[in-house]
């Protein structure tokens, strides 16, 4: 039994996933509706028994239709977003990588304000077509930075600086397009700065397929990040094509990222915060920091959405505030007591 | 032949030639050193017979052409440790030697027992026992050198090509790791090839030498026959003295110019 290499033990596992139900369960308890945590509670045993429920139609409703769908989502939307952030920072070895470094973030952003400008009415159509705009644009400005770094030689210095063009590019044109229709900056702004407040079961089917399909990849490919972070002339002379792993690598990423945008906006911090704390608490090897990562942005966003819609109810503040207010501190108290282990 | 045969090589990057008309043969079990000044080319080979640079030419290890090889299969044969190694800094000192695992591993496969008991024996040799669960960046650089030759061992491979090896050694340090290289290539018949600057180090432990200039080999036999006092003063543009010492050693000083 060897116990100096870094793996994810049963009882590390088992402990992520219960913070996760943990937060599944109080998040659905509690909400900006009063129905009493207890009532809910009953309601859910009353479901899953076929008991008498407490709760009126409409209550149940609450718990049935717009919180637990609320609540998945931002796990989903979280797991996708730490998750992509740990590969991002495998791909391009760099510790300040996040899932919207290439390009997601300013393609969505540019097609999410097209759509706005030119159709301000869109977000009172059944199906919306903001959530597929944002969703083609992320792809979209991944898909060009990785053009465009390919034509330029490919490497991970060329692809990281392409995303940089591109990201000004896109987001010039966001500008540009903001400009010339300043009655819809608001709702631009607010859909910028993220939050799950249109959620619903469709917006959870809607995206489930491409996270899990991206979480199964990525965490298949824990052990090549491991082999990647060597530099890619070890990683080759150790049998691993680096082209090809960092390819279907930010493929994944960029697919559960591009989801997420799709039906949250940008939510930023999540993607480099999480899988730093999990690296600090748990380890640096992606065989922890992958699987890790997806439990721990899950429960991350699910406390932030608790927070984001219970602290000023009825209204609600954007998640990206919370996301920000709650994980820098938080961040910067597990750097202090993990000093040794950061340089 | 079992061994290590080169036929006229040449390899280098984007349309340009670092090193040509390279030829030699190695016996299994023996150990090369590639000498030159800075620029020569010595990286750049060692990285052509690892198969990380386009080459052309004729590369054979152990009687198999080794660009016909599938990418794991010359993994299992060649071990390589460049010259300034990435270190994964948090990466635990077992992780990291785990990795040369690598090309016995399917791609989504996992480690399996045999794999760690090969690692556990890789750190016992190397005396990183007591380091095995420590993070590389805690190492000092000689301890991270061994850390890397490590997970060079760790492959099992036949032939180790070692990029100066010895590089921010002070000269203990370098002879211990010389010493440790020796004692597996005894231990285990590996074929060594190392790039060295040292070259009296180089005169010691390699059995032969070969003496790259501007891309092309210059001197290639016994230190005896490459470490001549007119041949290093003209490749390395630089005014020595070649000794030999007690022990039948060759020595190379470096002398001040005379004013």
């Amino acid at each position: 039994m060897d116990t100096r290499r870094t793996r994810l033990t049963p009882l590390v596992l088992a402990a992520g996933v219960l913070a996760l139900l943990a937060a599944v369960t109080v998040s659905t308890l509690l909400g900006a509706a009063e129905l009493g945590w207890t009532r809910v509670a009953r309601e859910i045993v009353a479901q899953v028994t076929g008991g008498v429920s407490p709760l009126s139609e409409r209550e149940a409703a609450i718990v049935w239709q717009v919180r637990l769908p609320r609540v998945l989502l931002a796990g989903l939307v979280g797991a996708a977003l730490a998750v992509s952030g740990a590969a991002f920072q495998g791909v391009f070895r760099n510790p300040l990588a996040d899932p919207y470094l290439l390009g997601a973030a300013a393609g969505a952003g540019m097609a999410a304000t097209i759509v706005v400008v030119a159709a301000p009415a869109a977000a009172d159509w059944v199906i919306g077509p903001l959530p597929l705009a944002a969703f083609a644009g992320a792809l979209g400005g991944v898909g060009l930075t990785w053009l465009l770094g390919r034509s330029a030689g490919g490497g991970t210095a060329v692809l990281l600086l392409s995303g940089v063009a591109v990201a000004a590019f896109l987001t010039a044109i966001q500008t540009f397009a903001q400009q010339l229709n300043t009655d819809t900056i608001k709702q631009v702004y607010t859909w910028m700065l993220g939050g799950l407040n249109t959620s619903g079961w469709h917006e959870v089917l809607l995206t489930l397929p491409y996270i899990a399909v991206a979480a199964v990849v990525l965490c298949l490919s824990a052990r090549l990040l491991d082999v990647l972070a060597v530099g890619d002339d070890e990683a080759a002379s150790l049998g691993v094509r680096p082209g090809r792993v960092r390819l279907y690598v930010l493929l994944a990423a960029s697919l559960a990222t591009a989801a997420a945008v799709a039906v949250s906006g940008l939510i930023g911090f999540v993607g480099i915060v999480v899988p730093h704390v999990v690296r600090l608490l748990a380890g640096a090897s992606y065989r922890v920091v992958v699987p890790l990562s997806l439990l721990g942005g899950a429960v991350f966003l699910i406390v932030a959405d608790q927070l984001a819609r219970t602290v000023v109810a009825p209204a609600e503040l954007p998640i990206g505030v919370i996301t920000a207010f709650t994980g820098a501190p938080f961040f910067v108290l597990v750097l202090r007591t993990n000093r040794d282990r950061v340089r | 032949m079992s061994g290590l045969v080169l036929r006229a090589v040449a390899a280098g990057y984007s349309g340009r030639t670092a090193v040509s008309s390279v030829s030699f043969d190695m016996p299994a079990g023996s150990w090369l050193a590639v000498i030159g000044p800075n620029g020569a080319g010595k990286s750049t080979l060692l990285k052509a017979i690892a198969g990380l640079v386009p080459s052309t030419g004729e590369i054979r290890l152990d009687g198999v052409a080794t660009a016909a090889l599938p990418a794991r299969a010359r993994a299992r044969a060649i071990g390589y440790a460049p010259q300034t190694p990435l270190i994964p800094d948090g990466l635990t000192v077992t992780d990291y030697v785990l990795l040369g695992r690598t090309p016995h591993l399917g791609a989504l496969a996992r480690e399996g027992a045999r794999d760690l008991a090969i690692v556990a024996q890789v750190l016992a040799r190397l005396d990183l026992d007591a380091l095995a669960g420590r993070a590389l960046r805690t190492l000092s650089g000689g301890e991270r050198q061994r850390a890397v030759l490590a997970r060079v061992l760790a492959q099992q491979a036949g032939l180790l090509l070692l990029d100066e090896p010895t590089t921010g050694l002070d000269i203990g340090h370098a002879q211990a790791l010389l010493e440790l290289v020796d004692r597996l290539r005894a231990e285990d018949g590996a074929t060594v090839v190392t790039t060295l600057h040292d070259l009296t180090l180089a005169a010691q432990y390699a059995d032969r030498l070969l003496l790259l200039d501007n891309g092309a080999p210059v001197a290639v036999g016994t230190p005896e026959q490459v470490l001549r006092q007119e041949i290093v003063a003209r490749h390395y543009a630089a005014e020595v003295e070649v000794l030999t010492t007690a022990r039948g050693h060759r020595v190379v000083v470096p002398t001040r110019p005379a004013s």
